[in-house]
């Protein structure tokens, strides 16, 4: 059985403990479960802490000291046979078993304590105990514990070992040194007085130095800090003799009882037990020669006093630390650096210089002079105009300075541009830019024209002053001629080369002016008898002393600050149309016509304006209507670009905005524009045509400003307002003229044209009937001229009436097709005169017209109830107007010609503010007639009207030659 | 054979004062109809701004945040808000239940004369005494206007609103309607300062009324003057003027202690009312009944047609 087993014994492998083999008809044990699986102690009680000491609660009997029969105190028997001992109770009596077993508070089980568990598990302990042993009154004692070699080593132990760790090395990454020898085993038990451990000072030297390259070596183990109290009266670092050195014979070295603290202790610490000194043994005068000490030479050697220190040197140990104990390990280095000056730690990357620093050099102070005071006086700031350079000249020759010479100026008395020249820079480009620039021309010329003729007062004003200063300066003892030269020179023709030579201060006198010019020049060239020399010799002695001091004064006041002043000034950076400014495109016009308009209730397309007004997109959104300009990003009224410094911006010609405007628009509008969005065709819309005019007006007036005083004297402006009786007539005459004449051309009448018949006429109510009527038939054959060849024209209607009561007028030469194109347009928008509102107004054509207008307004209004009634009311209303002007119109008939001219002062009186100037401006035509109007026959005048006529087309380029023409021609 | 319609009432004009309410808040700068004309508002100087059942005299409630004087105020058309400008140069937009202020715009630079909603009440329209219109958003939270209309050369006394046309009056004399849907601005000129432009409510018109006591209608889409209504004082003041719930008559303020009425379409005087002693500074018409309010001093007043009977009963 047992060789069968065997057999099938060596075909299979059984792990663990097989199970009981079940007997026969015996159910399977169920497997315990969890709940059940209880631990209990050896008693078959339910294993809880138990024992009185171990924190147990079933002490005893159920926890108490009693029993089953209740507690029995024991009882103390003693027989003569059976003598009771004398007990002494221990803690143990008390105790439960529980407490004395293994993990009991008191266990009974055999462990290894501490003192036997691993003699290398603290080493630090140990070496501490070691150096305790060494230092301790019996030397030596330590070393038994050698001989009890640890049970084990801890597990950190093991790791380091297993990772290559010995004991005895340090841990860390091996490095290339010296091999040290190791400690040997401390198994190897040296009994009795075997050589002990022990190093000796020497040994390393001695031994072999063959260090192959690739030899490395573990780190040196780390030796802590002894930490151990002193508790000995022994003095400072004292130690008592070392019983290696003591015992294995370094009798022959210096004994050094202090400085060995380190070293010796580091040796001691390093490596104690090891030693293979020559010298073994205690020698010394003290003990003798051991028994087993083979030398015995030096026994008698005498330990001498003068081996010891008996002064505490302040020399320098030799590691250059002065006492300060440092680990060991820099020692060696030092040495090597011991040559050079530095001592202390060299940073990474760096190393000693070898030439040492050249020294500073050190520069003495200067010597004061015995007069100084270490306070500053300022001296008093003079600017260096040629004005102080007197006093100037003083200060600095006080100062012991000499200045004469311009070149050298202080430099606080130059300018930037001065110092820029002595230094060879390019002027500032701005030096050529001044502010005027930005100007455009005409404005400039303007502005130099204004400048020159203040400059010109002002300058003889202050030349007369001086003058008189001079006079007066004469009559006291003034500074010789000596000193004028030298200030006028001192004061630097420099200044004066800047100085504007376009300033004429003695313009007025040519003479002087060209003398005072020479003097500049002089001056310039730095000559100082400049001002002797340029003056008039044969003027008297007094007359050369004020022109001397007028020059020289003249020539310092008119420092030009052009340079200066245009080195502050910069191009702009970005672009921003220098000369543009943002104007609303469309500007409400002048109000004026509009008051009339609204005087003579005329309201609707005289009262009304109309723009281009792009709203907000957001408000379009919020307003639920679609943004009438989806494309366009503007807001609000459309703006354009003006000249910005043109007068025109700011006066209140209103034409003057729309002309450039229409253009604009023109170009403009197609874009912003929808395609549902149809303008409504308006009278105002024709006026490109009539802004044209205006803008020729607009020309006019400049050319009026730009015409110099003689034609002033004529100007209509001026002259109406200091004399309007007589001339006013003639006015009266030429407006009508020229305002047919407009008619003639332009498609409707303009606003002009009804403010220049009410606007001159009301001015001329005073005028003479007579007059009037001798001028009035001249005007109204002008008139008839250009009537004649439009028809429904209420003005030429008006006037019409009269031709037939009159000898056929003399014509001129026919309109021009031009205005026949007008007439045209003149059908689509009829033209409209002022309403018939006033008595005697001319009325007739005013009827037809309005009957007209209503007519369109009904076609396009198809409205609500009350709103026909009004339209009907308004009807009504207008018919009954219409039947007064009728009356009015027949007893108008009935009068004379004089009446009509009457009839036309009183119609004025609906634009009574209207000043003639502003009828002028607005009228381009009116003034050049006026111009005219002296010698103005009818015939003359109306040849004059064709060429006037021809030219007008001719653009605005001409005006100005056609005004003089047309002066030539009244003249 | 259906009845013949019946024919409409001939016009009544409110002759008959029902009520006269003492506000208890300084002068009463304006006065205004909400949009079914159940209640009223009322500015007063006292930097108050009260809400009203005019017919019955009852004081709702009484909004308090203005900075100065309430100059004018509007109500949307919900009800939900109001919206208020004074001389604190703020726009105050209210909630009408709780009395907050909901939002307060500033950047008028001088003393808010006027305000408007438009007709959904996302955009108050405020004309100040800086010549500017500004519409604000009452939508979104931007402190800027939407759109500033500066066209104005003075102060905007009036501002009105249609559906797409904001209707302005200004101290420089003219009236300009900005048109959203065209994208045109309409400027007419009227010669005097004007203090007061509406709408009739058929929406062709404008009837506007300036300083030189006078009151134009003016044709909408040609600026045409189609009547002419004089006979009130206005020289100085800022007066209010309208029209009847109907179109039929022009209503004015005027500065004798009056209100005028005048026919529409012939222009003569109807009725002056006389209110009291001092001038009438504001007006309010109901929008469709023969119902009046005017504000003389710190009371206004209602007016009624002459065969009104006070509805006691509903209260």
């Amino acid at each position: 059985m047992a060789a069968l087993g065997s057999d099938s014994d060596e075909d299979l492998v059984s792990y663990g403990t097989g199970l009981e083999p079940l007997e026969e008809g015996e159910r399977p044990k169920k497997p315990v479960p969890l709940q059940d699986q209880t631990v209990r102690d050896e008693k078959g009680r339910y294993k809880r802490f138990h024992g009185a000491f171990s924190g147990g609660f079933s002490a005893g009997y159920f926890n108490t000291v009693g029993s089953k029969e209740g507690w029995t105190p024991s009882t103390f028997v003693s027989s003569r046979q059976n003598r009771a001992d004398k007990s002494v109770l221990s803690p143990e009596d008390f105790m439960d078993e529980e407490d004395l077993s293994e993990f009991g508070i008191a266990p009974k089980a055999i462990v290894t304590t501490d003192d036997f568990a691993s003699k290398t598990k603290d080493r630090i302990r140990e070496k501490a105990r070691q150096l305790a042993a060494a230092t301790a009154p019996i030397p030596g004692a330590t070393l038994l514990d050698d001989l009890i070699s640890p049970a084990k080593l801890s597990i950190g132990f093991e790791l380091l070992r297993k990772m290559g760790w010995k004991e005895g090395q340090g841990v860390g990454p091996r490095v290339k040194r010296r091999p040290r020898r190791q400690k040997p085993d401390p198994r190897v038990k040296i009994y009795g007085c075997a050589l002990p451990p022990g190093g000796s000072e020497g040994s390393e030297d001695e031994e072999d130095d063959y260090l192959p390259d690739n030899v490395t070596f573990a780190p040196k183990d780390v030796t802590p800090v002894d930490f151990t109290p002193k508790d000995n009266v022994h003095g400072l670092a004292y130690k008592g003799l070392d019983p290696h050195q003591a015992l294995f014979g370094t009798s022959g070295e210096h004994i050094n009882l202090f400085s060995g603290g380190s070293e010796g202790t580091s040796d001691l610490l390093g490596d104690v037990g090891l030693s293979k000194g020559r010298k073994l043994g205690i020698s010394g005068q003290a003990f003798g020669v051991g028994a087993l000490e083979e030398e015995d030479d030096d026994i008698y050697a005498m330990e001498t006093l003068s081996k010891y220190d008996t002064v505490l040197k302040d020399e320098e140990p030799g590691d250059g630390l002065y006492g300060w104990t440092a680990p060991k390990q820099y020692k060696s280095q030092k040495e090597s650096e011991k040559d050079l000056r530095y001592v202390g730690k060299i940073l990474d990357g760096f190393s000693l210089a070898s030439k040492p620093l050249s020294s500073k050099k050190i520069y003495p102070p200067p010597d004061l002079p015995r007069d100084y005071r270490p306070v500053h006086y300022f001296r008093p700031v003079v600017a260096a105009t040629s004005e102080n350079s007197h006093l100037l000249q003083v200060l600095s020759e006080s100062a012991g300075k000499a200045t004469h010479d311009l070149g050298t100026h202080s430099r606080h008395q130059l300018n930037a541009s001065k110092r820029g020249e002595m230094l060879g820079e390019t002027p500032v480009q701005g030096a050529s830019t001044s502010v005027l620039e930005f100007l455009s021309q005409k404005d400039r010329e303007r502005i130099k024209e204004m400048k020159h003729a203040t400059d010109l007062k002002a300058a003889q004003l202050k030349a007369r002053s001086l003058a008189q200063n001079a006079s007066s300066s004469r009559l006291q003892p003034s500074p010789p001629e000596v000193g004028h030269s030298s200030w006028h020179v001192a004061s630097g023709g420099r200044t004066a080369t800047t100085r504007a030579s376009n300033f004429k201060p003695f313009a007025k006198d040519p003479e002087k002016q060209r003398r005072y010019e020479e003097f500049l020049v002089q001056m310039k060239q730095g000559r100082k008898d400049a001002l002797e020399r340029c003056l008039d010799p044969s003027m008297t002695e007094w007359e050369r002393g004020r022109e001397r001091d007028e020059f020289a004064r003249a020539a310092q006041l008119y420092v030009s600050s052009h340079s200066t002043l245009s080195s502050r000034f910069t191009h702009a950076k970005e672009e921003d149309d220098s000369d543009q400014v943002e104007v609303p495109r469309d500007q409400e016009n002048d109000v004026n016509d509009k008051q009339s308009a609204v005087k003579m209730k005329m309201f609707g397309k005289l009262t009304r304006d109309t723009f281009e007004w792009h709203p907000d997109k957001l408000l379009c959104k919020r307003f639920n209507v679609p943004d009438p300009y989806p494309d366009s990003t503007l807001v609000g009224l459309p703006r354009v670009k003006r000249d910005k410094y043109s007068v025109f911006n700011f006066l209140t010609i209103p034409e003057t905005a729309s002309l450039p405007t229409t253009q604009a628009s023109s170009e403009n509008t197609p874009q912003h524009r929808g395609p549902d969005k149809s303008r409504k065709p308006s009278r105002w819309d024709t006026s490109k045509q009539e802004k044209n005019e205006d803008s020729i007006s607009e020309f006019l007036s400049l050319a009026r400003s730009k015409v110099g005083p003689p034609k002033q004297e004529s100007s209509p402006s001026v002259k109406r307002e200091e004399e309007p009786a007589p001339e006013s007539l003639s006015d009266k005459t030429a407006n009508q003229a020229v305002d047919s004449q407009t008619e003639g051309e332009g498609s409707r009448p303009s606003m002009d044209l009804f403010k220049a018949i009410f606007a001159s006429s009301s001015d001329e109510k005073s005028s003479s009937s007579e007059e009037e009527q001798g001028d009035s038939e001249d005007e109204e054959d002008t008139g008839e001229a250009e009537v004649k060849s439009s028809q429904e024209t209420p003005l030429e209607a008006s006037s019409s009436v009269e031709p037939a009561t009159e000898p056929a007028p003399r014509e001129p030469a026919p309109p021009f097709p031009i205005q026949k194109m007008q007439m045209d347009e003149r059908e689509e928008f009829g033209p409209r005169l002022p309403p018939v509102f006033c008595p005697n107004a001319r009325q007739k054509p005013e009827a037809p017209q309005k009957e007209k207008h209503r007519k369109s307004k009904e076609k396009h209004k198809p409205k609500k109830e009350h709103r026909r009634k009004k339209e009907k009311k308004k009807k009504h209303r207008k018919h009954k107007h219409k039947g007064k002007q009728k009356s009015k119109k027949s007893e108008k008939n009935s009068s004379s010609e004089s009446t009509d001219s009457s009839d036309s002062s009183s119609d004025d009186e609906g634009a009574p503010d209207l000043s003639p100037q502003e009828l002028l401006r607005r009228n381009p035509c009116t003034w050049a007639v006026i111009c005219c109007r002296p010698g103005a026959s009818a015939g003359s005048w109306s040849s004059m009207q064709s060429s006037w006529d021809s030219k007008w087309n001719m653009g605005c380029g001409h005006l100005k030659q056609q005004l003089h023409q047309l002066q030539k021609f009244c003249t | 054979m259906a009845f013949p319609e019946p024919k409409p009432r001939a016009p009544e004009l409110p002759q008959k004062r029902v009520k006269t309410l003492d506000c208890g808040q300084g002068a009463v700068r304006a006065v205004r109809f909400n949009v079914d004309g159940n209640y009223c508002l009322t500015c007063g100087s006292d930097k108050t701004l009260k809400l009203w059942n005019p017919l019955r005299g009852t004081l709702l409630r009484t909004y308090s945040g203005h900075g100065y004087e309430v100059l004018d105020a509007a109500s949307s058309f919900d009800n939900s808000s109001l919206c208020s400008g004074g001389g604190d140069k703020a726009v105050v937009l209210w909630d009408v239940a709780s009395g907050q202020v909901v939002r307060k715009f500033r950047g008028h630079a001088g003393k808010v004369n006027t305000v408007q909603f438009n007709e959904e009440a996302t955009v108050i329209l405020s004309g100040s005494i800086d010549s500017s219109i500004r519409c604000w958003d009452c939508r979104s939270r931007r402190p800027e206007p939407v759109q500033k209309l500066d066209e104005a050369k003075d102060s905007v006394s009036s501002v009105k609103v249609s559906d797409h046309e904001v209707l302005a009056g200004s101290v420089d004399g003219r009236v300009r309607r900005y048109d959203l849907r065209m994208g045109q601005l309409f400027s007419d000129y009227v010669g005097s300062p004007v203090t007061c432009a509406c709408f009739s409510r058929d929406g062709q018109c404008t009837l506007v009324s300036s300083l030189d006591s006078t009151l134009r209608l003016l044709d909408k889409d040609t600026g045409e003057m189609l009547g002419e209504y004089t006979g009130h004082k206005n020289k100085e003041y800022k007066l209010d003027c309208c029209l009847s719930e109907r179109d039929t008559h022009v209503v004015s303020c005027s500065e004798d202690g009056k209100v005028f009425f005048w026919d529409l379409v012939e222009g003569a005087l109807a009725l002056a009312l006389p209110v009291g002693s001092g001038v009438v500074q504001s007006l309010a018409y109901h929008p469709t009944e023969p119902c009046l309010l005017a504000a003389i001093a710190g009371s206004i007043q209602c007016w009624r047609e002459e065969g009104y009977e006070a509805e006691g009963g509903t209260g």
